[in-house]
């Protein structure tokens, strides 16, 4: 009795390709993008990016800056990377740096100021000289963490001479003056420890010493983007979560087109006076409608239940908002052209909208993830329209700085929207 | 100088047919779906292709419709390339699926087709109004196409073929999976567009819609037309003035198939089929069986029909 039952139900599985698609390739290909995105089982560790300005110049402050570059877990940069127009860009100063943290380039600068090296180990924080500044960008919260402690272990790793000049002040300040005997020993310790100073900035790499917490070194922290925002994440979060869902009802919506195609209204549409075309570009103009408007109410709803500013931001989302909806709206156009069912649409749709939301940023800040899939993010939509977004809500950047967003998500949009009516010949004649 | 169209000289082109076909043939992959059909319209007429399923009948209103293009062959509408916007203008199509916005209710259903056609304001309205009157949907006309019966679906899927007003109307096979009484009014909708003059082309496999509705009858098989005019013509060019003779007998299987086919009639479903020229050979055909010690249980006479037509041309039955 069970039996002819289970036989049916595994026929039917087997004729349903869509079904079979989302029960065994669907788990297993997330379960694979999952693995790679946040298990970092195929690619390098993340490094972040800090801009680093040596006012000083001293040689406290060029042990500190190469102790820096010498860790694996930073990208010192020091100066703009080159252009045409710029082969030989001037390296960073702090206010090129502080713009460079407002315009989203990088998460923390660090600006060493000038006569920071005449006193530069602050055991107690009572150094009369100036102290680090460190700039960051609020919304990214774990880079200025990570960064001031690698600071703090460059610091110990690489200036033990600095640090042992200092110990013997507050020895001395504290215990007593030393004998000419002990000073003579501590001068002869002093230059072993310049030796080795001086071997390892010859090409040593970096140190095994594992650092420990605690501000040997004077650092003031500054936000220099956000300062006055209350919820830094939220911008980020319903550009992530919009555009995510932008593109599943994109597909849905685009699925009506599978629905005509099986019951004959698109012949019939299509034997009156509408073309391919003009079906098609209808189609797309009704997603884009529709895709605005989800993001304008995601926005508000934003803006009335956790306070984002949106109401000062309204050019800005004007044109991230129709950019990214032609976008997502050619995309759903492309995979119903794509499928022949809508059982095929709905597997396919799952797979690639979940794939590109997890490697473009919309369940986890690229920032956060390894260098390589930062740039395989630039594959996906997602990418491009939480960057316009952010550039907008969080840089508060002119209109003009999101040409690259624009230029490319205008560029997706038509490319796919083409090959979606090349696509859709198969609907026009037999 | 005369204005009077008729004095004048110059004798007036003739009026484009409503359809011309000419030597159509559209194969997919090794199957000839239609087989080099031609034929032509008058302008008020109702032409019926009568066929069984798979004979080519709807691949042959779909290239009419412009939404096949054929291997080799012309179709022109009003002397218009099928397919051309003039032609689209000119042609209604009644699918044989339900091509009809399910989650919209009758008369948004109306109102977006005739949209697509061009309609707008008044005109939009009336043609809507128009539609839904003839189709007998007015009290519908606000409940979603989900809701109606299966009879009102086909009605509403007529009408939306009709929103535009076309001239020559390709209705195909719309009476399937209706019961008699949606049957019925389905025939008086018909009717009711050939009292006003509409050229139709009717496609069905039910010989009574056929030989109600179509003034013509081309009777399609295998992708070809293998006869086509009056159904009083078709009947008497197979038959002449020949009856059929329909008798049931009992006896020894066998026995009945092999008297049956030795008298040149044949079997169909259990009934013996003759041809006969008059009355006064159905005695003869009586006197043979009791020779043949096989009982009659029942005897009929009959004319032929397109049933017969068909049998006779093809050698199977329509509904095959």
């Amino acid at each position: 009795m069970i039996i002819p039952i289970v036989r049916t139900a595994i026929l039917a599985l087997r004729r349903d390709r869509g079904s079979m698609v989302l029960s065994f390739v669907v788990p297993i290909a997330f379960f694979s993008i999952f693995a790679v995105v946040f298990g970092g089982q195929h690619d390098t560790v993340h490094k972040i990016n800090v801009i680093v300005v040596d006012e000083d110049q001293s040689q406290a402050s060029r042990q500190l800056v190469n102790g820096l570059q010498r860790d694996g877990s930073l990208t010192v940069v020091t100066q703009p990377a080159s252009t045409k127009d710029q082969p030989q860009p001037a390296p960073y100063t702090a206010a090129t740096a502080e713009d460079a943290v407002k315009a989203g380039d990088v998460s923390v600068a660090l600006i060493v100021p000038h006569g920071w090296g005449t006193n530069p180990i602050s055991f107690r924080g009572d150094s009369d000289a100036p102290a680090i500044q460190l700039l960051s960008d609020q919304s990214d919260a774990i880079a200025p963490q990570m960064v001031g402690g690698l600071l703090q272990k460059a610091a110990m790793t690489s200036m033990p001479l600095s640090m042992a000049e200092q110990g013997m002040k507050y020895t001395e300040q504290y215990a007593g003056t030393f004998t000419l005997e002990q000073r003579k020993n501590m001068e002869t310790n002093l230059d072993r420890l310049r030796k080795i100073e001086s071997n390892q900035s010859k090409g040593a790499t970096g140190s095994a010493l594992t650092s420990q917490a605690g501000g040997i070194v004077a650092v003031t922290t500054r936000s220099v983007v956000g300062e006055n925002k209350k919820s830094p994440t939220i911008s980020f979060y319903a550009a992530a979560i919009g555009v995510m869902f932008l593109l599943f009802t994109a597909t849905g919506s685009a699925g009506a087109l599978l629905d005509e195609a099986e019951s004959g209204a698109l012949d019939r549409v299509l034997s009156s006076r509408i073309t391919m075309t003009g079906l098609l570009a209808g189609k797309l103009v009704f997603n884009i409608l529709l895709a605005f408007t989800q993001l304008t109410l995601m926005f508000l709803w934003a803006w009335a239940v956790f306070k984002l500013d949106f109401f000062t931001h309204i050019p800005g989302f004007i044109v991230m908002g129709l950019c990214t909806a032609f976008a997502v709206a050619a995309f759903g156009i492309l995979l119903a052209s794509i499928c022949r069912t809508r059982a095929q649409l709905g597997a396919l749709s799952t797979l690639l909208v979940l794939t590109m939301s997890a490697i473009g940023g919309s369940m986890f800040p690229r920032f956060l993830m390894s260098d390589a899939m930062q740039k395989a993010g630039l594959c996906t939509i997602n990418a491009w329209a939480i960057d316009g977004f952010r550039k907008v809500f969080w840089y508060e950047l002119p209109l003009t700085d999101l040409w690259p967003q624009v230029s490319v998500l205008l560029a997706i949009g038509i490319v796919l929207f083409a090959v979606a009516r090349r696509i859709a010949r198969r609907w026009e004649y037999a | 100088m005369s204005t009077n169209p008729e004095s004048s000289n110059l004798s007036p082109l003739p009026a484009p047919v409503p359809l011309q076909v000419d030597t159509l043939i559209k194969r997919f992959g090794q199957v000839v779906a239609v087989d080099g059909i031609s034929l032509q319209m008058r302008a008020g007429e109702c032409l019926g292709l009568l066929g069984p399923n798979g004979a080519g009948k709807s691949t042959l209103i779909r290239a009419i419709a412009g939404r096949v293009i054929p291997d080799t062959g012309q179709v022109a509408i009003f002397g218009f390339p099928a397919g051309s916007p003039q032609a689209r203008a000119a042609l209604g199509w009644v699918p044989q699926d339900l091509a009809l916005y399910p989650r919209l209710s009758a008369k948004e259903n109306l109102q977006s087709f005739g949209r697509y056609y061009g309609l707008t304001g008044k005109k939009l309205e009336q043609a809507v109004a128009r539609c839904l009157d003839w189709a007998a949907l007015q009290d519908r006309a606000g409940d979603l196409v989900s809701t109606l019966s299966g009879g009102m679906k086909r009605r509403l899927n007529m009408a939306a073929g009709l929103i535009h007003q076309p001239r020559l109307v390709l209705m195909d096979e719309p009476t399937v999976g209706v019961d008699p009484q949606s049957r019925n009014r389905i025939f008086e909708m018909i009717e009711a567009l050939r009292s006003e003059g509409m050229t139709i082309i009717y496609t069905t496999h039910y010989m009574e819609e056929a030989e109600r509705l179509c003034d013509r009858i081309a009777i399609v098989d295998h992708g070809r037309i293998i006869a086509l005019d009056t159904r009083v013509a078709l009947v008497y060019s197979s038959f002449a003035s020949r009856s059929q003779v329909l008798a049931r007998l009992e006896g020894p299987p066998g026995k009945v198939s092999a008297w049956v086919e030795a008298r040149g009639g044949r079997l169909v479903d259990g009934t013996a089929e003759f041809t006969i020229e008059g009355p006064k050979e159905i005695a003869a055909l009586l006197e043979a069986a009791t020779e043949a010690d096989l009982e009659l249980v029942d005897l009929s006479l009959r004319r032929p029909n397109l049933e017969s037509v068909f049998l006779h041309l093809t050698g199977r039955e329509l509904r095959d």
